[in-house]
């Protein structure tokens, strides 16, 4: 029996109370974060979970200015849109932004890559660890969700990290109501994901609901792009054409920005973020199945990641 | 045995009244012993209801395959973790996410066996309904019962009593009627719940998402029927108003958001646990005791008239008193009691026993603060319900009634009236480790 119809896909709802118990969820938990912990920050990508994020922290501490600077770990294989409008929202809510370089930790040699062109994305464990050891970070907050992988849905919201970063799925803190466990040993340091109850749904129709700006990258454009199996490559300096390779112009969006040498583009006419929404809807691949080229190594690449020390 | 009974189960409490529609979000959790279909139900009603995406699909149907399974299994959909798939068991509390259009589910996923008692706990503690299943060949077994104990215990209210693998006994009504009875018997015994059975086959789907016509003896409602209208916690809380201060906002010259226009304010930030607030309410302020009338309620910039339980808020009062995190603002005519001396029950989580002389940390709302257990009463044994004599060492998943003493107070009400001000966690003040978790009596 296959009820898999068009009519049964998680369509908008007809009230957005869900949205109001989710933001007050994390609004919550920011402040409780920020109350208990001697030297919270919050990280910083520019992408639209990071962007809900910080529109969350304004909403949390108003009419305070955030208490909370920004962090970001530059892999230097972003967009250059992404950093310019990582920048602005910075200026925006007026929060101090550290930018650590994972260029940094090669040329220290902390990180050493195989070849040039490799992925940086699960480097940045390593930048994000020196930083938190620079500045002494005992919390940091993120954008993560439950409903992008796995073993991500199995993370607490308050996830004590140990020294090297490392998650220990079989050795978690309970954690229960909405009273969160923020104390941590000296060296350790938690990572918080206030909206850990988010679905990718949830987050467009708040970025709608509450008219979040993002980068243009989100919407469609014209972008080169290769088909390899049923990903779409971008055409970058990083990730060049082979030699042989069809190189086709296509409208297309982002669903996940990042690193570029790892996240793909989607084919999509979506313009507006109503568009996205119904484009989410309809939708029959899960966010990080269509467009991670690293969660494809393995069925565990995330939580492999995660144990060393990634976000 | 000292359990309130209440023999006759009450439908009444939770009923909305009819022009309330029920709220977006209902968070639930299933338990049921190992074999009992516990995945293979998650797994239908998130395909049924079109939830599982295509690539998510195609994944576990290939390591279906390749382990040489006839049918999908639906555990693969759910459990995430290395270990988990290795050795073909649940290991932790998972969340999974589904939404209809009427609503979005939020479940908690708990192991049926392993540390069944602590996990169940950790997963329940945020539900507003479980979801007990039940083999219709095997009926109601200890498991069930304890499931349905611990359900209790958490304050859950609503109750659906899934009998799976109705297909494999023909769907004989007089088994299902006979699964039934004895259930409503037992839970009977612990209290104010409402029951919703339904005789349901998880791998066929029958009942789970679709109703199915068939089965003419039945004319409840589809599992997926009953969850999308059955009211919330929320929709029912009618408890006096309860606001744990999580921060006190001050702004002066040079720290105001870019767009507050006050030059001075000062305003107190925090999520209503429980009741409503207006402006112009006036709110008693534990522990000083003081009393102030709301003048300005928000949501960032956003001003409101009236906040309802769960909203999280900046609350301006019309008088300067003196208010930090941890206080509480409270309905003056029925304010919580402050205490320094609590009898809760407790559930032991960690694989540290218990240090009887030892010194913990208690985290209540907002508040935490230095406590001893002065006594230990018993031990439930939740297979029976008997009372049981504490034991030397205190074991993870143990539950006790104790008593502790607390070197601050605490304002608190009992769990059974309000699930915020009724709770907390132990935190070992050495390794930090949250400990047990505790329900106020």
């Amino acid at each position: 029996m296959n009820l898999q119809s068009k009519d049964l896909l998680n369509m908008p709802h007809p009230s957005a109370d869900h949205l109001d118990l989710l933001e007050a969820e994390a609004l919550f938990i920011l402040r409780e974060v920020t109350a208990e912990c001697r030297h919270p920050v919050l990280l910083y990508s520019g992408g639209k979970d990071s962007a809900v994020l910080l529109h969350l922290a304004y909403k949390a501490f108003h009419p305070e200015r955030i208490g909370l600077a920004l962090l970001h770990i530059d892999t230097g294989h972003n967009y250059d849109e992404v950093i310019a409008y990582r920048d602005r929202m910075a200026e925006r809510y007026d929060c101090q932004l550290h930018v650590r370089n994972v260029e940094d930790s090669i040329r220290k040699g902390s990180v050493r890559l195989r070849h040039q062109l490799e992925s940086r994305n699960p480097h940045q464990s390593v930048t994000l660890m020196e930083a938190i050891a620079e500045f002494g970070f005992d919390a940091c907050l993120g954008g993560a969700r439950r409903d992008e992988e796995k073993s991500r849905a199995k993370e607490r919201i308050v996830s004590v990290r140990d020294e090297f970063g490392q998650w220990e799925p079989k050795n978690q803190r309970p954690e229960l109501w909405s009273l969160y466990n923020t104390r941590v040993a000296p060296g350790n340091h938690v990572r918080v994901f206030p909206i850990s109850n988010w679905t990718e749904l949830d987050v467009w129709q708040y970025i709608q609901r509450e008219d979040i700006e993002l980068p243009k990258l989100y919407f469609s454009h014209l972008r080169d792009i290769v088909r390899r199996g049923d990903i779409l490559v971008p055409v970058t300096h990083l990730t060049p054409a082979n030699h042989g390779d069809t190189v086709e112009t296509i409208s297309c969006r982002f669903r996940t920005v990042g690193d570029i040498s790892c996240t793909a583009p989607v084919a999509s006419t979506a313009i507006t973020v109503a568009d996205i929404i119904a484009e989410t809807t309809q939708c029959l691949l899960t966010e990080r199945g269509a467009t991670r080229l690293d969660d494809r190594a393995s069925e565990a690449a995330m939580e492999q990641r995660k144990k060393e020390g990634y976000f | 045995m000292n359990i309130s009974a209440h023999p006759s189960l009450d439908n009444e409490m939770t009923e909305l009244a009819p022009n309330q529609s029920p709220s977006g979000l209902l968070r639930f959790i299933t338990a049921g012993s190992v074999d009992d279909g516990k995945s293979t139900l998650i797994g239908r009603l998130l395909y049924d209801t079109g939830n599982v995406a295509a690539d998510q699909l195609a994944s576990i149907q290939a390591t279906s395959q390749k382990r040489g399974l006839a049918a999908i299994d639906w555990s693969l959909l759910t459990d995430g973790l290395i270990a988990e798939r290795e050795q073909g068991i649940t290991i932790d509390v998972a969340y999974r996410y589904f939404s209809t259009a009427r609503r979005k589910f939020i479940i908690g996923d708990a192991p049926g066996h392993e540390q069944y008692t602590r996990n169940m706990v950790t997963a329940a503690s945020s539900a507003d309904l479980a979801i007990l299943l039940v083999d219709a060949r095997k009926g109601v077994i200890t498991q069930t019962r304890r499931h349905a104990y611990l359900a209790h215990l958490l304050g859950i209210r609503e109750l659906v009593l899934a009998v799976n693998k109705m297909d494999l006994v023909d769907w004989q009504p007089s088994i299902y009627q006979a699964i039934v009875d004895e259930f409503n018997a037992f839970v009977g015994q612990l209290g104010r719940h409402h029951v919703q059975a339904i005789p349901l086959s998880a791998l066929n789907g029958t009942n789970v998402a679709t109703h199915a016509e068939a089965i003419t003896w039945y004319d409840g409602p589809s599992l997926l029927e009953h969850l999308e209208t059955i009211p919330s916690r929320r929709d029912a809380d009618q408890a006096p108003l309860r606001l744990p201060v999580q921060r006190v906002v001050r702004v002066m010259m040079g720290n105001g958001a870019n767009d507050a226009t006050d030059v001075e304010f000062r305003g107190y930030q925090g999520t209503l646990a429980s009741g409503h607030l207006q402006v112009g309410d006036e709110v008693e302020v534990m522990p000083s005791g003081h009393r102030a009338r709301v003048t300005r309620l928000n949501i960032a910039e956003r001003a409101l008239q009236k906040a309802s339980a769960d909203s999280s808020v900046v609350v301006s009062l019309d008088r300067e008193i003196d208010i930090s995190r941890g206080d509480m603002l409270s309905d003056p005519v029925h304010p919580p009691r402050a205490i320094k001396i609590i009898t809760a029950d407790v559930c032991w989580l960690s694989e540290q026993p218990l240090q009887a002389q030892g010194k913990y940390l208690i985290k209540h709302t907002t508040r935490t603060v230095n406590a001893l257990f002065d006594d230990l009463s018993y031990r439930v044994d939740v297979n029976t319900l008997a009372h049981e004599a504490v034991p030397e060492k205190t074991v993870m998943n143990d539950i006790l009634r104790v008593r502790l003493k607390l070197q601050q107070p605490l304002f608190v009400d009992s769990y059974a009236d309000n699930r915020t001000t009724g709770s907390f966690i132990v935190i070992d003040p050495v390794s930090f480790h949250t400990v047990a978790a505790g329900v106020i009596i």
